[in-house]
């Protein structure tokens, strides 16, 4: 499954937004190839997390590296490697005065100069795979959200991008629209993209995780393969949060 | 004597002289408007920083702008900063800078206002495709901006196209003031032509206002999406 070329690493990463430690020395590798989903209740960072590794919050300290090259630097030309680090957000923010198709080239056209026939061939290709191509020409408000989503994934994808992370990607969606979202990204798993899932869908976690991230109040409590993790989690934290998924009816 | 007030209308030149003034009126509004909406774009932008200096500096402009009366504003270029500074400024060039400072703070207002009320999601998910700042906002906050600035600018420019009537107090002799020459030549001839004058300037500003208006909303359903 991976080969131990580790693609990004982080070190101690330390996050504050001004008003106590959301990230307090978070360190965690990832080979290529590999899939980790980051798990944790809500407000423990793992967002936070994500948008650190894709240089939308700034960091008070620690290291991030890409390819064994610091990101975290000041001169970190960041629209060079948010190329290399596609992401999904949770709202669904697809550009609502463009269509689909323009939506999915901006990236592609704008940022890597790409000629529009090859780029827009390609978009094809994906929007077929993912069952839109037949909204190529339409308005983000004609889709749903589901449908938005999947768009948004294949924006991303266009950049080619070396490792992609989404972000809760299916915690705004209609519960039967979940499912469509992640089919592709179990998809993309299978084809060996490297990717880091923040996501409250444990079945799915444990589907499609090669590594699983519990993360509780700003740092790293439990990491384990997800066998491990969900059947027998090691720390009392990690046993918790797994039980406020689980039910029981007393009699 | 019904008949007597349009024919002033027709007497010598007196149509194609209020034709004329409505020019001047036009060409001062087209100008300041045209000025305006450039240079506001920049400041609401410029209004977005967070920076402390530019944020000041900007309030206390707009502050100024929407305290002063704009024939305060007038006459302080016009009397004030000829006297003053020596420059030698006519009153239409005078006018152009006055509605253009005026506009410009108005509309960098609701530039200001129009850039953030798009969410902060846009902005992150066109950083996220790796695209710099600068092309963020050429093609994703921008487009979306001034969508939401069309009914809103479109007030704006009718406002400054009805208020050139006051360069009047500075000796432009735009629409308005030929209409009192044309009145007062044919006060005895003519003692009703007020009605007819006013009224042709009631639908000659209507004809100047009426198409931006139809374009705003052609526009705004042009770009529904």
């Amino acid at each position: 499954m991976n080969d131990n070329e580790k693609l990004l690493e982080i070190h101690k990463l330390y996050k504050d937004y001004g008003n106590g430690p959301i990230l307090k020395g978070i360190s965690l590798d990832i080979s290529k190839g590999e899939v980790v989903v980051v798990i944790g209740p809500s407000g423990c960072g793992k967002s936070t997390l994500l948008r650190c590794m894709n240089g939308l919050e700034p960091i008070q300290s620690g290291e991030i590296l890409l390819d064994g090259n610091a990101i975290t630097g000041k001169k970190t030309k960041w629209s060079e490697i948010r190329q290399k680090i596609g992401m999904v957000f949770q709202s669904y923010d697809l550009f609502p005065h463009m269509t689909v198709i323009d939506n999915i080239l901006l990236g592609p056209l704008k940022a890597q100069k790409r000629n529009r026939a090859e780029a827009e061939k390609e978009a094809e290709v994906l929007l077929d795979r993912i069952g839109l191509l037949d909204k190529k020409n339409s308005y983000p408000r004609q889709l749903s959200g589901g449908q938005k989503q999947r768009v948004a994934i294949v924006r991303a994808l266009m950049m080619k991008p070396e490792i992609m992370l989404f972000d809760e990607v299916t915690a705004a969606l209609d519960p039967e629209m979940v499912r469509e979202v992640l089919d592709v990204m179990l998809e993309l798993a299978k084809n060996g993209s490297t990717m880091v899932i923040v996501t409250h869908e444990m079945e799915f976690a444990k589907a499609v995780a090669d590594r699983v991230v519990f993360l509780d109040r700003g740092e790293i409590v439990e990491m384990d393969s997800p066998q491990e993790f969900f059947t027998a989690p090691k720390t009392e934290r990690a046993q918790k949060f797994l039980n406020t998924f689980t039910f029981e009816i007393e009699k | 004597m019904q008949d007597l007030g349009i024919k002033v209308l027709f007497m010598g030149n007196n149509f194609i002289r209020l034709l004329e003034g409505l020019w001047i009126t036009i060409k001062i509004s087209l100008i300041a408007v045209a000025i305006s909406i450039v240079l506001g774009i920049l400041l609401g932008m410029v209004m977005t920083l967070k920076n402390p200096v530019t944020k000041t500096v900007t309030r206390v402009y707009l502050e100024f702008v929407r305290i002063m009366p704009q024939l305060v504003l007038l006459f302080i270029v016009y009397f004030g900063a000829t006297k003053a500074f020596g420059w030698n400024l006519s009153g239409q060039l005078s006018a152009v800078i006055v509605f253009a400072f005026w506009g410009t703070a108005e509309m960098g207002d609701l530039v200001r206002g129009a850039l953030i009320s798009i969410p902060k999601h846009q902005y992150e998910s066109g950083e996220a495709i790796g695209l710099t700042k600068a092309q963020v906002y050429m093609y994703i906050i921008m487009p979306q901006a001034l969508r939401r600035l069309i009914p809103l600018s479109i007030n704006l420019a009718t406002r400054m196209i009805k208020t050139t009537s006051l360069i009047v107090l500075i000796g432009v002799v735009e629409v308005l003031k030929v209409g009192q020459q044309i009145i007062e030549a044919n006060r005895y001839t003519v003692p009703n032509a007020a009605l007819w004058i006013y009224g042709t300037i009631f639908f000659m500003y209507f004809f100047t206002c009426w198409p931006v208006s139809l374009v705003a909303s052609w526009l705004e359903k042009r770009w529904e999406n």
